[in-house]
């Protein structure tokens, strides 16, 4: 059966995209058949991260209004061939979308596809509730940082009005994602710590996200993170995330690019 | 002294908010009138002594339109105590006030149209709600209790006849009370509130003692001061 994933927040600049590549990514690594859809219309920016943008011919908007076959729209990644890319219209807006065409391309993409991973714009409007329209699971994208915290509570309340699923007097299944979390600036209270975030959101963890140089590194380079380093702090993070999605039991923790003691007594030793 | 300073010892200005109707007329205002004249025709008195402003947003109207749909909704017996969503610069001193600082409730109150034949069932009068209440939403229960197992977001609100009783952290907005009831309280296992009002006395977050914050606490009305304490 597949997956419909939204990944939402409601404030820009927390991390949606880029998590998107890097879990799409993950899945795949992992065997799974992955498609990632870039809802962002008019500021496509999923295509970058994966390193696609030279080869886009047709977007979502294109198969929406019957231009264009899903299968055309379709980029297939360059490093794994069970990952694949919807990129979004960089040219029209966000009213180019209807509920109809969204509905459409999704039933599609679920019967060729494990997941479906849907990249939503930032806001609380018509791109973003179109997004996470058809999702049997959310993502919450949030930094631990008091305004993203309350835009997220903003979006998981819509997410528990608005989905089709919602209205279909069905439960959307909710996960928070904490990333670009920075553990000495939240021991000195600069930033909200994971147990504030829980406690105030009342939504079930799905993985912590440090703040790393790495996803820079990595976007800068067209790859998603778990592929371009995937020994990488951000890149565990998401591998772990992507397995607990997958239904895995595995350990919470943060993971941290600082060298063990195990490291530095041999790095010690060597130098 | 001076007599600006005899007025100021002689008024005093008391926070007291009320939960306005907003009336937001839509083009053309004509079919707008006819259907509004229809609903009130069902629900006879709905605007009785209620405070209501008119929502201009979604109309463009010159002083002389907007002074004519005024005494249209005059006709049909509604009040307008203040304007909204309009320049001020395009109004007069001849309309009601423009006012600001209002905020949209996201659920309309729902009024039920009068049905005759049977007596109506008496429903008991308090909402239990057992999930957290998030920020934009609003819950307004007018006829009695609402009690929330959960939290209250910061940018939520709860807005009861009756009281409110919290049993997760209140960060957002709670207003008992809100149409007449000044025994009407407010609990919370933990007031991180924005604001509390009981029959539109309120405190905000700023007016409130650094030593109530935080803790587990109710809010009571005695004559028009609202009072917080904790909860032990
Ligand atoms: N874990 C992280 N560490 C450091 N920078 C990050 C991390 N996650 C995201 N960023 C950076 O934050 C910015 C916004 O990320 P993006 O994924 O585009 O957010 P959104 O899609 O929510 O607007 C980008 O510059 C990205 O590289
Ligand atoms: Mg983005």
């Amino acid at each position: 059966m597949a997956k419909v994933v939204v990944i939402t927040s409601g404030k820009g600049g927390v991390g949606k995209t880029t998590s998107t590549a890097a879990l799409g990514a993950a899945l795949a690594q992992s065997g799974q058949k992955v498609v990632v859809v870039d809802f962002d219309v008019g500021l496509r920016n999923l295509d970058l991260l994966m390193g696609a943008e030279r080869r886009v011919v047709y977007d979502l908007v294109n198969v929406t209004q019957g231009l264009a076959k899903l299968p055309q729209a379709l980029i297939r990644d360059k490093r794994l061939e069970n990952l694949h890319l919807l990129p979004a219209s960089q040219t029209r807006d966000k009213d180019a979308l209807t509920e109809e065409g969204v509905a459409q391309v999704i039933t599609e993409l679920r019967s060729w596809f494990d997941w479906v991973i849907c990249d939503s714009p930032a806001g609380i409007e018509r791109g973003a509730t179109l997004a996470m329209r058809f999702a049997d699971t959310a993502l919450v994208i949030t930094n631990p940082e008091v305004s993203s915290v309350r835009d997220s509570d903003r979006i998981i309340g819509l997410l528990d009005s608005k989905t089709k699923k919602a209205e279909d007097g069905e439960r959307i299944e909710k996960h928070l994602l904490i990333t670009r979390f920075d553990p000495a600036r939240s021991a000195t209270g600069e930033m909200l710590s994971i147990d504030d975030v829980l406690e105030i959101l009342a939504t079930p963890l799905l993985g912590i996200v440090p703040e790393s140089q790495e996803v820079l590194r990595a976007s800068n380079l067209g790859t998603p993170v778990t592929l371009s380093n995937p020994a990488s702090a951000a890149a565990r993070a998401y591998m772990a995330a992507a397995q607990r999605l997958m239904g895995e039991d595995v350990p919470m923790t943060i993971p941290s690019d600082k060298k063990s003691l195990f490291d530095k007594l041999f790095g010690r030793r060597a130098a | 002294m001076s007599t600006i300073d005899q007025c100021q010892r002689n008024f005093h200005f008391r926070g007291r908010s009320f939960i306005a109707f907003a009336l937001s007329p839509e083009p053309p205002i004509a079919d707008w009138l006819v259907a509004l004249g229809e609903w009130a025709a069902k629900s006879p008195g709905f605007f009785l002594g209620r405070p209501v402003v008119l929502d201009l947003m979604a109309v463009t109207l010159s002083e002389h339109a907007i002074g004519h749909l005024i005494d249209q909704l005059a006709q049909r017996g509604i009040r307008i105590m203040g304007l909204t969503g309009v320049d001020p610069a395009m109004t007069s001193e001849k309309l009601p006030p423009v006012l600001s600082g209002g905020w949209a409730s996201e659920k309309a109150i729902g009024v039920e149209s009068p049905t005759s034949g049977a007596p109506a069932q008496k429903e008991p009068a308090s909402l239990l709600l057992d999930e957290p209440v998030r920020s934009g939403q609003s819950v307004h229960f007018p006829a009695g209790d609402v009690t929330i197992l959960g939290s209250v977001a910061s940018g939520a609100e709860i807005v009861a006849g009756g009281s409110i009783h919290i049993y997760g952290t209140l960060r957002g907005t709670a207003m008992a009370g809100s149409f007449g009831d000044e025994r009407a309280r407010i609990f919370c296992s933990r007031n991180e509130a924005e604001l509390l009002a009981i029959n539109g006395y309120y405190q905000t977050a700023e007016d409130m003692a650094a030593e109530l914050r935080s803790k587990p606490a109710q809010a009571w009305l005695e004559s028009t001061s609202l009072m917080i304490a904790t909860l032990v």
